[in-house]
């Protein structure tokens, strides 16, 4: 049935999506940590 | 640490994946509703996530206006986040669900609505934190999660009493009347699963703030340190 | 000085900038104005219809006038630094919460009286139950909106996009308030059910915030 793998497919879509904005937030922290021990 | 981390995130992945089969292959299909009913085992475990989430950031953000911790402050972005992430899920799944199984895709039950007013003003409480000017408030965010939480409250009573003219569909018809075991194995382990991944997601996004937290502080210390061996 | 008595200055003081002044009540009025006439427009509706709805737009029309409102107010504080004045005096907090909130809700008041008789000409409206329940919904509905306007105001003039700030975050919030107010006012007017029950809900809601409000408020004026 198209709503019940649309329903699973929504889930992790949203699912997935949050897991790569935090994987930006933790490269964007990474660079920060870089900076800072630059100097 | 990292290691403890490593684990639990297979764990959890395993038992998101052994719960993605038990819900689609293992559990029976269900007489009344067809196939769509399995939407059941992933639409409940994220409600049930986003029902642990807020009301945990309700209680950071007491907590931190009255200690003023940032670990706490980050304990509560965190909660907020990941409550939005699955509340989203919840508001979506929802009526994929109930299209076809009463024909609607929304109604402006007490539930749905105070799920649907939560989120809104969760998106709020993480926009006011965006747009501070100055970096994120943490006291307006603690001050506006509870106003928040107080008002879900109120949003509840409120369509109980006043909005009667809607149908109040019931969760609750295919699981609990003489269910199956194979369901409940499929539910169960579904719950567990989604609880174990908020929690993992709760942790690394703490940690990620509050490591954030840190670094600010860091940049803080090192221009005044600059500034002080300017000065002189 | 008493806590009464830093209310009643301050309030005078915004009252009288205000009339000196005259700008923000004079968009308010006309922006209340157009939105009436815009939303008298969009809907076409026999007599029953409208004792239907006309509850539910007269409210969404008194909120969207009303965020103007409380923006304007803040902004003017801002534009002169009126808030670092009031963090470093000794006055309580409690007081400037007071004295804000009662200003915007005389604001809004005089909203109210100008759209009201605006909505009953363009939808020939004649209430069918009591009017005092009418005002007493006006009254507390009023405050209901500009006690966690002003509140809300207060923190978002301190973050960039203030004033799309201020409604994103006070519509959801107020939607309990909302609903009870339209309850009552529609109750009201088609006759139908009870309005005791939303108003009752209304004045809690009312008290439960405007206390959680001053409890906070000295709270968010600190923060910075």
């Amino acid at each position: 049935m198209k709503f019940l793998y649309a329903a699973y497919g929504v889930t992790w879509a949203v699912h997935i999506i949050y897991l790569l904005i935090l994987t930006r937030g933790f490269g964007r922290l990474r660079d920060d940590i870089k900076d800072l021990e630059r100097d | 640490m990292r290691s403890k981390f490593a684990i639990f995130a297979l764990f959890t992945l395993a038992l998101l994946s052994w719960g993605l089969y038990q819900a689609l292959v293992g559990a029976p299909t269900e007489a009344t509703m067809g196939p769509v009913q399995r939407i059941f085992y992933y639409h409940v475990p994220n409600a049930w996530v986003m029902e642990l989430c807020f009301p945990l950031n309700f209680l950071a953000s007491i907590i931190y206006l009255i200690t003023r911790k940032p670990a706490v402050d980050a304990f509560a972005v965190a909660t907020a986040e990941v409550g939005v992430v699955f509340c989203t899920v919840v508001l979506l799944t929802g009526p994929i669900w109930a299209r076809p199984v009463w024909g609607i895709w929304w109604t402006w039950d007490a539930r749905l609505t105070s799920t649907l007013v939560l989120w809104l003003i969760y998106i709020g409480y993480l926009m006011l934190r965006k747009l501070s000017t100055g970096g994120p408030n943490p006291v307006l965010a603690a001050a506006f999660a509870i106003f928040g939480c107080l008002d879900a409250v109120f949003v509840f009573m409120a369509i109980r009493w006043f909005r009667t003219q809607h149908p109040q569909p019931v969760f609750g018809g295919g699981a609990n009347s003489g269910i199956d075991p194979r369901m409940m194995h499929a539910f169960l382990i579904n719950m567990l699963a989604f609880t174990c991944y908020g929690a993992m997601l709760v942790w690394i996004r703490y940690t990620l703030e509050r490591t954030r937290q840190k670094v600010d502080e860091a940049h803080a210390m090192k221009s005044l340190l600059h500034h002080e061996a300017g000065a002189k | 000085m008493s806590v009464l008595g830093i209310l009643r200055v301050t309030l005078t003081k915004d009252l009288r900038m205000e009339w000196r002044s005259k700008d923000a009540i004079n968009s308010m009025l006309f922006f209340a104005l157009l939105v009436v006439v815009i939303f008298s427009f969009s809907f076409d509706l026999t007599a029953e219809e409208s004792r239907q709805i006309a509850g539910g737009l007269i409210w969404v029309a008194l909120l969207f006038a009303a965020v103007v409102a409380l923006n304007q107010t803040w902004a003017r504080e801002l534009r002169n630094q009126v808030l670092d004045a009031y963090r470093v005096s000794p006055a309580p907090a409690e007081s400037l919460f007071m004295a804000k909130t009662i200003g915007n809700f005389l604001f809004v008041a005089v909203l109210e009286l100008l759209m009201t008789p605006l909505f009953i000409v363009f939808y020939n409206l004649r209430s069918v139950g009591p009017v005092y329940q009418l005002v007493l919904a006006s009254l507390l509905g009023n405050w209901a909106l500009v006690v966690n306007g002003t509140f809300f105001g207060a923190m978002s003039i301190r973050t960039r996009s203030r004033e799309v700030l201020l409604p994103l975050i006070l519509f959801p919030i107020s939607i309990p308030a909302l609903l009870a107010m339209v309850g009552a006012t529609t109750s009201t007017l088609t006759g139908e059910g009870s309005a005791h029950l939303p108003l009752v809900f209304l004045a809690v809601y009312d008290v439960v915030f405007t206390l959680v409000g001053l409890f906070l408020f000295e709270t968010v004026l600190q923060a910075e």
